[in-house]
């Protein structure tokens, strides 16, 4: 199969409330940046154009319909459409390349969640005869999950409290983060519980943004002269909606899409993992058997700033920043989708020649 | 399994989900010129960009802002249209009713409104109209400030021009 | 470059108002679980499932391959959801195909569906959004203007559209999947029907529909082992432009222009009415049939009409060139599988399978979709030979 870089990423600052500007307004200036970083005028200058969105974030059918008008799409240009968070987007671009109908790519996704409630609005992503008209939010059944791990002696509170500390701390060097500071594990203790047994702290903000990446064969990536990190593996798998069925407590399918990237094959100097709570991270490093050697979301992650359908995107692009700027040599990102970590994508990231 | 047990086909499961709607920065500078009365179109900073009417925050065509407002006259040629025999959901306007492209002269797109005042038998591609607008005490940061478009008598635009006449109108 | 790939399952569900007998989740397997007994194969034989449909709202299920993993089968597996409009239905067909023309999979399982009776496709369709206009009387208010403007330049004439609602409606009864059986329709039926959007009649219109589509794709070696005959993947194109940009031709859109080129040129066709042996065309209401022959190049601009008047699109007047031999988007439409519908057709049509619709040794098919403001397109050509 042909070797595939990522040659570009920019993303919006992840605010909680981009106000005033609708989703084109949003994407324009991302795409500009990333088209800018790659050397390049437009989407013309790709061969291929994917996207990842939710109608449902904004309450309008075809939200993605609009993206196009951000793109430049005359003359018509090959593009397609994932209602999926943008890193599967990235997956749908690399089969496109892998097949030899593209030698480069641009993905982006986008979301703008504050005009909703999301976490009411994603219990309408529930099996729709039994559980979606009970309205369990997301929150809710993420805190079923903590509840499980914390009775069962797997984490304790202090913990979880240590996740989100480091993610503020580490949200510190990220300019694109909406919740940075020091604060101690202590201070998160001291919190309220908000939906038992979570504290607000412990739970993702609701955040608008945008981000974009550009992929290519290494061989393109090179004829551009672009510093590049290659996609040495990537892989999803999903689990039984049925969460009675599953082990909330681990995650095979994270495991299973790890292991079929390749992650074991070295070592693993940087993880971005789209953990929306806190526990999910403990649930995430230990299914990946992560340890020491491995800086755990060194951006602070999804719990400083969370851009629904793009977050996922984003983990690469934050593996893909640490890569081509000397601070990592083998990375892996992580994205999630539906409830309690159902469906999960793992990429494999290495250095490339220029980077 | 008792036979006379109801066999289930149907649940009623309504959803109702609250959004705090925003148009978007460029589509409120129309709506801010439309609630004084006045048709903006929106285009790109460069000399010869196609106007758009309503923007929609980019020029679609290249991806890049419309940054540019420009003063549009509230008389339309009719691009297209088709007359509707069944109510729309949610609106009072009766059927059958014309429902046109028309694009406004100085624009480079077309837009929907109705149009009234007018015999639907006679309505044709290339027809010249011009808005009827609501009171101004009634003028909102809406489209429907203008009720509808009514013919004017002014000669046909032949279609090879629809779209592209200047703000000053159609001289025939 | 790309991996040889073939159809080697195709399943549908019987194409009706109403499934009130099955759920969501019922529906898709129920295409699932044909396309595999067509296939002669079982669950474990699947590497992974791409689904597609048109927007969420349409149900109100959110992402709904969170929920339908269970029922296809892909716990374990990695699964993917196609959102492209209308087109969405030949969309999932071609990232499907993509997952084994790469080399990445064997074996993949797509499936696309849509259960407008679930919910209320009109309100999603034209669902009323603050500071806009709100003269969006569904899809045929958008269509109807567009196809008034092709009237006027082609010249055709008033019963061009009547011609194809009839064709299509016959075509349709010698398909029992077909949502409409109209084995009795007549020219005059038609014009006397209701007109919706002048110049769009109600029988010159699709029907709203629940159903769902799937198919198996396998790679050479499994392809070339499979019971039933495979079809061959020739070629797969999609293309995009805005819904909206000044200079548009909104007739005869450019992006279906070049996504037509681009699949037949990789088939290797340079006169698609000659060389192919029937279509599967995205004709949601009527007047698009001669509008899409322009468009995909089966006859010169404003000359489309004539092939519908002369009969060569009529599988029943025995037409060169029959167009929707399965009665298309005007028999049934489900929307989010229609397109899928169209691709899967024009496979059973090369693989010999297509019943009493058969076109008499076909070897060569287009699928075709279409979306949004007929901005997004998809196609692809499959043949009974190994490309």
């Amino acid at each position: 199969m042909r070797d595939i870089a990522i040659c570009a990423y920019q993303q919006t600052d992840i605010v909680s409330d981009a106000g005033a500007q609708n989703e084109v307004e949003l994407i324009m200036p991302v795409l500009g940046r990333t088209f800018a970083q790659a050397g390049i005028n437009n989407a013309q200058d790709v061969d291929f154009v994917c996207s990842g969105s939710c109608d449902y974030l904004q309450g309008a059918a075809f939200a993605f319909v609009l993206g196009v008008d951000a793109l430049g799409a005359v003359p018509p240009i090959k593009e397609s459409h994932v209602e999926m968070d943008a890193a599967w987007a990235l997956y749908e671009a690399i089969l496109k390349i892998r097949m030899g109908h593209a030698n480069s790519a641009l993905v982006y996704g986008f979301g703008k969640s504050s005009p909703g409630e999301l976490p009411i609005v994603l219990s309408q992503q529930l099996d729709p005869y039994y559980l979606a008209p009970l309205w369990v939010d997301s929150i809710s059944l993420a805190a079923l999950q903590a509840r499980l791990m914390l009775e069962q002696g797997l984490i304790t509170e202090r913990d979880m409290a240590e996740v989100v500390s480091r993610s503020r701390r580490n949200a510190r060097n990220n300019p694109h983060a909406q919740l940075k500071g020091d604060i101690s594990p202590e201070d998160v203790l001291a919190e309220e519980t908000y939906v038992s047994p979570l504290r607000k702290s412990d739970c993702c903000p609701v955040s608008d943004g945008a981000c974009a990446m550009i992929i290519a064969t290494v061989d393109q990536a090179q004829a551009w002269g672009l510093p590049y990190a290659v996609i040495s593996g990537i892989d999803h798998c999903i689990e039984t909606h049925n969460l009675g069925m599953r082990d909330l407590t681990d995650s095979v399918s994270t495991r299973m899409a790890a292991n079929h990237a390749g992650m074991n094959a070295g070592k693993v100097d940087v993880a971005e993992l789209y953990a929306p709570f806190s526990h999910q991270e403990l649930i995430l490093t230990r299914a990946l058997g992560l340890d020491a050697e491995t800086q755990v979301n060194p951006s602070g992650g999804v719990l400083a700033g969370n851009l629904m359908m793009a977050s996922g995107l984003s983990r690469i692009g934050e593996v893909f920043n640490r890569i081509v700027n000397g601070e990592a040599q083998r990375g892996i990102a992580h994205a999630t989708s539906g409830p309690c970590l159902q469906h999960n994508l793992v990429a494999v990231l290495e250095k490339g020649e220029n980077a | 399994m008792s036979e006379e047990q109801d066999v289930v086909t149907v649940i009623q499961a309504p959803i109702y989900l609250k959004y705090n709607f925003t148009a978007g920065a460029a589509p409120a500078r129309f709506l801010t010129q439309l609630k004084k009365g006045k048709l903006t179109g929106q285009c790109r900073d460069e000399p010869g960009a196609p106007v758009y009417i309503p923007p929609r925050g980019s020029c679609p065509a290249t991806g890049k802002p419309t940054e540019k407002e420009v003063e549009l006259s509230d008389k339309a040629t009719v691009q297209s249209f088709t007359i509707v025999h069944i109510p729309i959901p949610g609106n009072a306007i009766q059927p059958p009713f014309i429902v046109a492209n028309l694009v406004a002269d100085g624009a480079n797109i077309s837009f929907i409104h109705l149009m009234s005042e007018c015999v639907n038998e006679e309505v044709h591609i290339g027809q010249r109209v011009q808005a009827v607008w609501k009171p101004e005490a009634e003028w909102d940061y809406a489209m429907d400030n203008i009720k509808y478009f009514k013919p004017i008598d002014e000669p046909d635009v032949p279609p090879e021009q629809i779209g592209k006449l200047p703000v000053t109108g159609w001289e025939g | 470059m790309a991996n040889l790939a073939a159809v080697v399952g195709i399943g549908q569900t019987k194409y009706t108002t109403k499934r009130t007998d099955v759920s969501i989740a019922g529906l898709v397997r129920e295409a699932a679980v044909n396309a595999l007994k067509d296939a002669d194969l079982g669950w474990d034989d699947i590497d992974a499932v791409i689904i597609g449909k048109a927007p969420d709202m349409f149900e109100g299920v959110i992402m709904p391959e969170i929920y339908l993993t269970d029922a296809l089968g892909c716990n374990g597996k990695p699964m993917l959801r196609v959102h492209t409009a209308g087109s969405v239905g030949g969309s999932t067909a071609l990232v499907a195909a993509s997952h084994v023309q790469s080399g990445t999979f064997k074996r993949v399982l797509t499936v696309a569906f849509e259960k407008q009776s679930e919910s209320n496709a009109m309100w999603a369709l034209s669902n009323p959004q603050p500071f806009s206009t709100h003269l969006n009387a569904g899809a045929g208010g958008y269509f109807a203007p567009i196809i008034r403007e092709y009237m006027r330049r082609s010249n055709a004439p008033y019963d061009v559209g009547i011609k194809v609602a009839v064709k299509d409606r016959l075509h349709g009864a010698r398909n029992p999947l077909a949502h409409l059986q109209k084995p009795d329709i007549t020219m005059k039926e038609v014009e006397e029907s209701f007109m919706l959007w002048d110049p769009i009649r109600f029988l010159e219109s699709c029907p709203s529909s629940d159903g769902a589509c799937a198919m198996i794709i396998a790679n050479e070696e499994l392809a070339e082992q499979a019971p039933k005959s495979p079809a061959w993947i020739r070629g797969g194109a999609m293309r995009s432009e805005p819904t909206m940009f000044a200079g548009r031709d909104e007739v005869n859109p450019q992006a279906g222009r070049d996504c037509a080129a681009d699949v037949f040129q990789q088939a290797g066709i340079t006169d698609p009415r000659k060389e192919l042996d029937v279509a599967e065309v995205y004709v949601p209401f009527s007047w698009y049939e001669p509008m899409w022959l322009e468009n995909l190049g089966f006859a010169p601009v404003g000359e489309g009409w004539k092939l519908t008047m002369d009969g060569a699109t009529s599988l029943i007047d025995g037409g060169d060139i029959p167009w929707n031999p399965s009665g298309g988007v005007l028999s049934s439409n489900p929307i989010g599988a229609s397109g899928m519908i169209r691709f899967a057709e024009a496979a059973r049509q090369v693989r010999g399978d297509a019943g009493d619709h058969q076109v008499a040794g076909a070897k060569l098919a287009l699928g075709h979709a279409y979306g949004g403001g007929a901005q997004f397109f998809s196609m692809w050509v499959v043949g009974s030979e190994k490309p």
